[in-house]
């Protein structure tokens, strides 16, 4: 059974789309890279794919009742935002909030979730201090251990490793990675090439509101989608450690 | 935990010393024993009549006014906001002076809270006219702004037409808020919007706490934000316009309680709710227990002592706040 089918959706902003009739189907154990351009319309295609934005066209996620999306797909926004100075292991089980029932404190199977989002994102020596005195980058860890707490079949997220030190990116790429071989699937956008050329099972490209292309990274990242949809030539070449994609030269 | 019976023991104890304090020079335990057994004294008339509901009513005011304000700041995500913000207060006060302007309010005794409740109402459903389902927390603010222009321009007005200098001295002197000469009948009054109203505040606390996130997060994590802002809207009305509409205006407790709360309850918005409650009813009632006992003669007015402690404390807030900033 697939996790997110999407047919035909369409946003509109006054009469321009943003997101111009994309339709996919996301199934189980994949690490998927959301990719495109600023202003290709990724984070509006993601927010609407969860039924956080008026769009037409189907989306199974925002077809859901809200408690239920909630379980079975996790965001993480752009946006950091972490409004009160609570302790990172409290703003972590935030994520169990659909989880829990009405009125019920924390259980010991939501303590455990929330144990094991703090160690796949390595943040065991961050748990007591107070979140919003972190730097940028380790927000940024503690808000996707927020959202694999959630601990939903589908993880969402929106730049999740923007602005993080090249360690942690590629810590960060290999928790998604680790993800998708345990059954769960993980959409994530992203503007490095190179790391979703190496950590992502399937690319999904976007030009103006509209799905250019949607693949395995081999055939995504061919010289002549990256020549026209981000003016760019690049070296791409699966090496005997890996593949490498690196952008070499701006063509327009 | 030991907050919560901290702050719970601090509430009673403010309780009965705001029982055993005002004008008749009877000890402590007398008064108390006059309460509980009716002999047949004035002594028990005094303790039934005026001490226990102007005690009820400054626990019942500063409850709500701290929750509605804990609320109001967890939903904005602003330590700055408070429960005036939405207007109520400032249309709940117009009623009144409205009532105190025409003549209305010595004619008919109930007609002064009856109007500041009516004009409570009218403001929220223009509230929610405005900032309507689809609104964001933004349009409430704006609305709320608008609201209370409105409101306070047009009681400019009514101060500026009153018929007589007496007239004005009397609205002069309700908007500072007080809780002397109220009766049972203001307690009843007050007693089932509040209680709505703090059922329908004390329920936003997980949507509050996931508000921690940001409003995208939390409506992915599967909060409702519009019947969460609705709930809001009505809750914090139906406090605030009861609450104004039996003391006048009151300020300061909803900005200054759940401020100084929020280390206490390490800054999570829904534990902040019940404490900033109980704190909220600690401030007022020793506020009102220090109007009657720093200057007994002189009829000292609650909202006046309010913005007098709370001012300076908010600003050693700030300065505190702006230490750890830096």
């Amino acid at each position: 059974m697939s996790l997110m089918t999407l047919r035909d959706l369409t946003v509109l902003r006054g009469e321009c789309p943003v997101v111009d009739h994309v339709s996919l189907r996301v199934e189980r154990g994949e690490c998927i890279g959301l990719i495109g351009p600023n202003g290709a319309g990724k984070t509006t295609l993601l927010r609407a794919a969860l039924g956080l934005l008026p769009a037409s066209g189907d989306s199974t996620l925002a077809a859901q009742p809200a408690p239920e999306r909630a379980r079975t797909a996790a965001w993480m926004p752009q946006a950091r935002e972490i409004a009160w100075p609570v302790t990172v292991e409290r703003l972590i089980a935030l994520g169990r909030i659909p989880h829990l029932p009405r009125g019920a404190r924390l259980r010991p199977q939501d303590r455990a979730a929330t144990d094991a989002a703090i160690a796949r994102m390595g943040l065991e020596s961050y748990r007591s201090r107070i979140a919003t005195h972190l730097s940028g980058g380790e927000q940024g860890r503690v808000l996707i251990a927020r959202a694999l707490a959630q601990e939903t079949p589908l993880l969402i997220a929106d730049e999740p490793i923007a602005g993080l030190d090249p360690a942690h990116q590629i810590a960060t790429m290999q928790v998604f990675e680790d993800l998708a071989h345990e059954g769960c699937s993980v959409i994530v956008s992203l503007h490095d090439l190179g790391l979703a050329a190496r950590h992502c099972t399937r690319l999904l490209m976007m030009e103006r509101g509209r799905l250019v292309a949607d693949g395995p990274p081999s055939e995504v990242l061919t010289p002549e989608n990256v020549d026209r949809v981000f003016g760019i030539s690049a070296f791409y070449e699966t090496t005997a450690q890996g593949p490498v994609f690196q952008p070499m030269a701006v063509t327009r | 935990m030991r907050l919560a019976l901290g702050l719970i023991a601090l509430v009673a104890l403010l309780f009965v010393l705001s029982l055993i304090s005002g004008q008749a020079p009877v000890g402590a335990s007398q008064s108390l024993r006059a309460l509980i057994t009716d002999d047949g004294t004035p002594l028990s008339v005094v303790m039934r009549e005026i001490r226990l509901p102007r005690a009820l009513l400054a626990a019942m005011i500063g409850a709500v006014l701290g929750l509605s304000g804990a609320a109001m700041q967890g939903y904005l995500r602003n330590p700055l906001a408070e429960p005036g913000l939405i207007g109520v207060s400032g249309a709940s006060a117009l009623g009144a002076v409205l009532a105190i302007q025409t003549g209305l309010s010595l004619m008919i005794p109930l007609a002064l809270p009856l109007a500041a409740l009516g004009m409570a109402v009218l403001a929220v459903l223009l509230i929610l006219a405005l900032a309507g389902p689809r609104g964001t927390s933004i349009t409430l603010i704006l609305a709320g702004i608008a609201i209370s222009a409105l409101a306070g321009a047009l009681t400019s007005l009514a101060l500026n037409l009153s018929p007589n200098p007496f007239a004005a001295a009397d609205i002069v002197f309700w908007m500072m808020g007080s809780l002397a000469d109220r009766s049972f009948t203001h307690v009843w009054l007050a007693a089932p919007f509040m209680a709505v109203g703090a059922a329908l505040l004390l329920s936003l606390g997980r949507g509050l706490d996931a508000l921690t996130l940001g409003e995208d997060a939390a409506q992915a994590l599967g909060v409702n934000l519009s019947g969460l802002r609705l709930r809001l809207i009505l809750g914090t009305a139906a406090c605030v316009g009861a609450a104004t509409a039996v003391a006048g205006a009151i300020g300061f407790v909803g900005l200054v309680v759940p401020h100084l709360l929020r280390p206490a309850v390490g800054a999570r918005p829904s534990s902040l709710l019940w404490a900033s409650a109980l704190g909220g009813a600690a401030m007022v009632l020793a506020a009102d227990i220090a109007v009657r006992e720093l200057l007994p003669a002189r009829d000292l007015k609650l909202g006046v002592l309010m913005a007098l402690v709370g001012a300076p404390l908010f600003l050693h807030l700030i300065y505190k706040t702006r230490k750890e900033m830096a």
